[in-house]
């Protein structure tokens, strides 16, 4: 005869939280036909539950990646099929260029705001902005700096408007085909949940390169310490939105080559920041130090004299 | 099931007549032989005041769709080249690192309004091409006025009030470029894409008004 409580109906709570708390657990998800079950055990605790997102997040992107192939049906020499990369309005833009500016970690850029909506608008008016704000700014960080010597005559540098944008165009746009043609190479091998289309990845290279307008405004004030501190802010940021969106992509490779692909990507972030730094702005001329240096040299003298 | 319709028939003896009549548009000249036979300064004067009633209507903007219906591009040729002429700098010697040379400023502000068009029409705006150019190119005209006014600043004595002087006018004059164009421009976007397609204009006047402001003699 069956105790009484046995017979009481036992109360599961949702998956989430259950799965939070036995994460070894065989789970079989049913919102999807031909979703396989999860066998091997996930690693304990939250990241189990980024799995599961992941995969939920997976399955949007590949019915938004469908829907995606639905819409860019026109031929490529029609304006219509370019104007589908410019499908965005005000809100969306302001949307991702707050995406990439406040990385939450666990959020990739990608599924989140992008959502198989790759715009060029963004990518490529950042980039313009970003090309006339390291030229002006570095214009004017140097007539600042070299503003007392009597020597100086001004000069717009004109020239260095060209040359910054090649530099930041070239950046925007090989580096992310050449990403993609590597992770392409890489998904051959190794088959891989996350996959990103080349416009993709362009976006999140385009709406990365935000950070740096304010911090190239901020570059005028001509103190070493400041300018370097700005950099590892502005790296920092971008860096990380650039490796929460592409460790996805890399995670089931080879731990070696995932992390070489990570710190490589990380590593041109900073070349490009520090290039622009070194290239467009002047460094600043610490007036005060001859004088300081005389007077370690004359102790110096001194205490060898002695 | 069709029957009904065979009663639906013109007798043959009615006659069809009437009149049609294409409304002539006043651009349409090849078939009017007069104007050829017009003195030479007919035709300049004509074009001219064209071109004069839209400066009129840059310098005053208001919601009229004159810039629009008929567009030319002479106006923005005559500002284009007569900005690149004063901005461009004089001599070889400072090569490397000064202003922008003729062709530098020409192609900044030709291949920035066609950027801006395409950027428009991508965004799904309904204005023709050769409209926002024209519009584009008209709006230049505050900054070119700015740029004659810096150059006859600088012929005073260099320092911070010359400097405070020219920033002024080229910050006004900026302004005003942004309002005209956004006046004539702003109407022919989707409402929730606005901003999308006004911020390249500001970009583009801001460079421009950039290197008015930054334009040093030798």
């Amino acid at each position: 005869m069956a105790a009484v409580d046995d017979l009481q109906f036992e109360e599961f709570g949702d998956t989430a939280t259950s799965l939070a708390a036995n994460p070894d657990a065989t789970t079989i998800s049913i919102e999807d036909p031909g979703e396989t079950p999860k066998h091997q055990p996930g690693p304990p605790g939250g990241s189990g539950r980024e799995e599961d997102d992941e995969l939920l997040g997976n399955d949007d992107s590949d019915k938004t990646e469908l829907l995606a192939g639905q819409k860019k049906s026109s031929p490529f020499w029609t304006f219509e099929y370019y104007q589908t990369f410019f499908d965005v309005d005000t809100y969306q833009v302001f949307d991702r260029i707050k995406g990439s500016l406040l990385p939450i970690p666990g959020k990739n850029f990608v599924r989140l705001y992008i959502r198989s909506n790759p715009d060029l608008y963004g990518p490529f008016w950042i980039c313009a902005t970003l090309v006339f704000a390291i030229a002006i700014s570095g214009n004017l960080s140097n007539f600042l700096i070299h503003l007392g010597r009597k020597t100086y005559h001004y000069v717009p540098e004109f020239r260095k408007v060209s040359i910054a944008a090649t530099i930041i165009y070239a950046y925007a746009w090989l580096v992310p085909l050449a990403l993609w043609g590597f992770l392409v190479w890489r998904n051959s091998k190794v088959m891989n949940i996350v996959s990103y289309s080349f416009l993709e990845i362009v976006c999140v290279y385009g709406y990365s390169l935000f950070i740096y307008i304010p911090t190239a405004i901020l570059w005028i004030i001509p103190q070493k310490v400041v300018r370097w501190i700005l950099v590892m802010i502005a790296l920092g940021i971008s860096g990380s939105v650039l490796a929460m969106t592409f460790w996805p992509a890399v995670r089931e490779d080879n731990r070696r080559i995932a992390l070489a692909t990570i710190v490589t990507i990380v590593l041109l972030h900073m070349l490009l920041s520090v290039g622009c730094l070194a290239y467009f702005f002047d460094a600043p001329e610490m007036d005060h130090l001859p004088a300081s240096t005389a007077a370690p040299n004359q102790t110096v003298a001194a205490a060898k004299s002695s | 099931m069709f029957a009904g319709l065979s009663d639906i028939s013109i007798s043959q003896d009615i006659p069809v007549e009437g009149e049609i009549t294409i409304p002539m548009r006043s651009r349409i000249r090849e078939f009017d032989s007069s104007t050829l036979n017009e003195s030479v300064q007919n035709t300049i004067m004509r074009d001219l005041k064209a071109v004069g009633k839209k400066f009129m209507h840059v310098l005053y903007p208001r919601k009229s769709n004159t810039l629009l219906r008929d567009w030319d591009l002479w106006g923005p040729l005559i500002l284009c080249v007569t900005l690149a002429l004063m901005l461009q700098r004089g001599s070889v010697d400072s090569e490397k690192d000064g202003g922008p040379q003729f062709a530098e400023v020409f192609v900044i502000v030709w291949f920035g309004a066609v950027t801006i068009t395409l950027n428009s029409k991508l965004l799904g705006g309904n204005i023709s091409f050769f409209q926002s150019l024209c519009v584009l190119g008209y709006c230049i005209l505050p900054l070119t006025v700015a740029m004659l006014v810096c150059r006859l600043v600088l012929l005073a004595e260099p320092g911070p009030i010359n400097f405070m002087v020219r920033l002024f006018v080229v910050i006004v004059m900026f302004a005003w470029s942004i309002v005209a164009s956004t006046a004539f421009l702003a109407d022919s976007q989707p409402p929730n894409r606005k901003a999308l397609a006004v911020y390249p204009v500001f970009l583009f006047y801001f460079v421009i008004s950039w290197m008015i402001l930054t334009f040093t003699p030798q």
